[in-house]
């Protein structure tokens, strides 16, 4: 049985449809809409705001300022994904080659920080990697024994260890993001591996394919469409972190997310957060299409 | 299992190399020691989370005795409660819309539906924020009540989670045996309620959970919603990391860690690991 029309049972269909279709209009379609129509609004006044249909807000946008924010929000989420992607890969093939009594263990071990809560899992890598914290002390283990094999073979001591800033600087920032988002990569990409087809990989091996070659021509293109949900899956939420730049981020790492907050909580400018709020949404679609794009390519055989 | 098996590893059994086993117990680790570490040092006797110093619960009872965030906390179970319960009604109701009929602009519907999932979090509150100041909504509301905002915006991005888990179920749904129903004689209702309902209840425990989880997550969204009066447990601790790293956050966040995994594990026991992996 197909799906039904929906003439077919008006009632059903009323009992079902108008809940959802009111709750994502009154407060998911109305709040956008509002935003959009503000990002075309200039501010008259504290708190009125005279929606003229001006596109000041977009042109202020494209100033330089605004630009290499945007442009350092794409490359810190591209590199974010980037190292996410090759460190969630490899973890995913371990697991999915993994033991029977291994593997739900590996999947839980993946799984937990991902129901655990995102500031708190941004807060306790601050902890670790403060000035104090042990990120430093174990560098600077390593340091001083470097510094004392040195010694040891007859060469100059290196010089006194000095604690280096892991925290409030670009490095933070991506480090933290890789930290939150592994867990959203490895999944989608597990999820992918697992439905492989064993014997390609067999039979590439038995073929005299190395381990690195087949990885790359036999189980990269099969695992394709997880690759991509695992990219997307990751880049989108890190072009829009604000969490992590704002916490462990210094004053040169601001992403665009930042700035889209601090008009709105700081500088109490809402036409200009609410354009860079649509700008940012117009990026997402774009990636959105282009991955649709991909799809629709024919593959090769 | 010994490190190393005696059986000659197999050309597939990637993880049982030496490299493979140290590369993913090091991802691990890093996953891992930030929590461990900050578990541990909740019971430090020092104020500052550097050496440590003596076991201690002081911190534990300071969090507990530290009324604003107790209040944060409860505020924030019970909007995830409510936003948990509203989300499955509308999620199904969505769920087996999108899944039963065919109507006009249904593409349009669906891609809107599960839009609120895209839209980065920062555009979704900033959203919130503007729709509840155009609308002028109440901020002087008595306890439950004024937390309508926040469990609002909630709803609106748990919902389509929801939605997304039911409608898999609901793909390995045999129509027949609502034909079947109806045949002897079931109202569309009673189809629903004991024929539909039964066979996605998995899906809902499923999608229940994620709501919990998600909107006791969220910090984002609810910073742009809350107002003086309403602040969640995730808004307490942005504010307390901000200025002044204690180990009384520790012990907050090692109490809603140990929420997590409790909740983590009851999922397990109902649905099994791979069922919740094949949810994300």
């Amino acid at each position: 049985m197909a799906e039904q029309d929906w003439k077919a049972s008006k009632t059903s269909f009323a009992a079902v449809s108008v809940p959802t279709l009111l709750w994502v209009v009154i407060f998911f379609i109305v709040p956008m809409a509002i935003v959009w129509l503000y990002s075309f609004g200039e501010n008259r006044g504290l708190t009125e705001i005279a929606i003229s249909g001006t596109l000041d807000n977009y042109k202020r946008a494209t100033e330089w300022l605004y630009l290499t924010i945007f442009g350092k929000s794409f490359a810190v989420a591209a590199l974010v994904t980037l190292i996410c992607l090759i460190v969630g890969f490899s973890v995913a093939m371990a697991i999915t080659f993994a033991s029977e009594k291994w593997r739900p263990w590996l999947l839980l071990g993946i799984m937990l920080p991902f129901w655990t809560n995102l500031l708190i899992r941004t807060y306790a890598l601050m902890m670790l990697l403060g000035t104090q914290g042990f990120a430093n002390k174990g560098l600077g283990a390593l340091w001083e024994g470097t510094s004392w094999i040195k010694t040891l073979v007859g060469l100059q001591p290196l010089p006194t260890w000095e604690p280096v800033q892991l925290l409030f600087n670009n490095f933070a920032v991506v480090f933290g993001l890789v930290y939150v988002h592994l867990p959203f990569m490895v999944l989608p990409l597990y999820a992918a591996l697992d439905r492989l087809d064993r014997s390609l990989i067999e039979a590439s091996l038995d073929l005299g394919a190395g381990h690195f070659r087949t990885i790359m021509r036999i189980v990269v293109p099969l695992a394709a469409p997880g690759i991509v949900a695992g990219v997307m899956i990751t880049l989108i939420p890190a072009l829009g972190a604000y969490l992590t730049p704002d916490l462990m981020g210094g004053t040169d790492s601001q992403m665009i997310a930042n700035v889209i907050e601090r008009q709105f909580k700081k500088a109490n400018d809402w036409p200009f957060g609410a354009a860079l709020s649509f700008l940012l949404i117009y990026a997402m679609f774009a990636l959105i299409a282009i991955q649709s794009m991909r799809r629709k390519v024919p593959e090769v055989h | 299992m010994a490190l190393l098996g005696r059986t000659p590893v197999a050309p597939l059994e990637y993880s049982r190399t030496l490299w493979m086993r140290l590369w993913v117990g090091a991802v691990m680790i890093f996953l891992y020691a930030p929590l461990i570490v900050l578990m541990i040092f909740s019971f430090n006797d020092s104020k500052r989370n550097v050496v440590w110093r003596g076991f201690t619960t002081k911190y534990y009872e300071k969090a507990m005795a530290n009324d604003a965030l107790v209040e944060a906390l409860v505020n924030s179970l019970t909007i995830a409660a409510l936003a948990t319960i509203a989300s499955l009604v509308l999620g199904a109701v969505a769920a087996v819309m999108l899944w039963r009929f065919r109507f006009p602009l249904k593409g349009a519907v669906d891609g809107t539906i599960s839009l609120p999932i895209i839209v980065p979090e920062i555009c979704l509150g900033v959203a919130f924020l503007m729709f509840f100041a155009a609308v002028d909504w109440p901020t002087d509301l008595a306890w439950p009540f004024n937390l309508g905002a926040i469990t609002i915006a909630h709803i609106t991005f748990c919902f389509p989670f929801v939605t997304m888990v039911v409608r898999s179920r609901l793909a390995s749904f045999n129509r027949e045996q609502e034909e079947a129903a109806k045949d002897l004689g079931a109202t569309e209702w009673q189809v629903f309620r004991d024929v539909l309902i039964p066979h996605i209840k998995p899906a809902l425990v499923a999608g229940a959970l994620l709501s919990f989880t998600l909107s006791l997550d969220d910090f984002v969204i609810t910073y742009f919603t809350s107002g003086p009066d309403t602040i969640t447990f995730p808004v307490k601790v942005y504010s307390m990391v901000r200025f002044s790293v204690t180990p009384e956050v520790n012990a907050a966040s090692t109490l809603l860690i140990i929420l997590t995994v409790v909740l983590t594990f009851i999922a397990l026991k109902l649905q099994g690991v791979k069922a919740i992996a094949e949810t994300h």
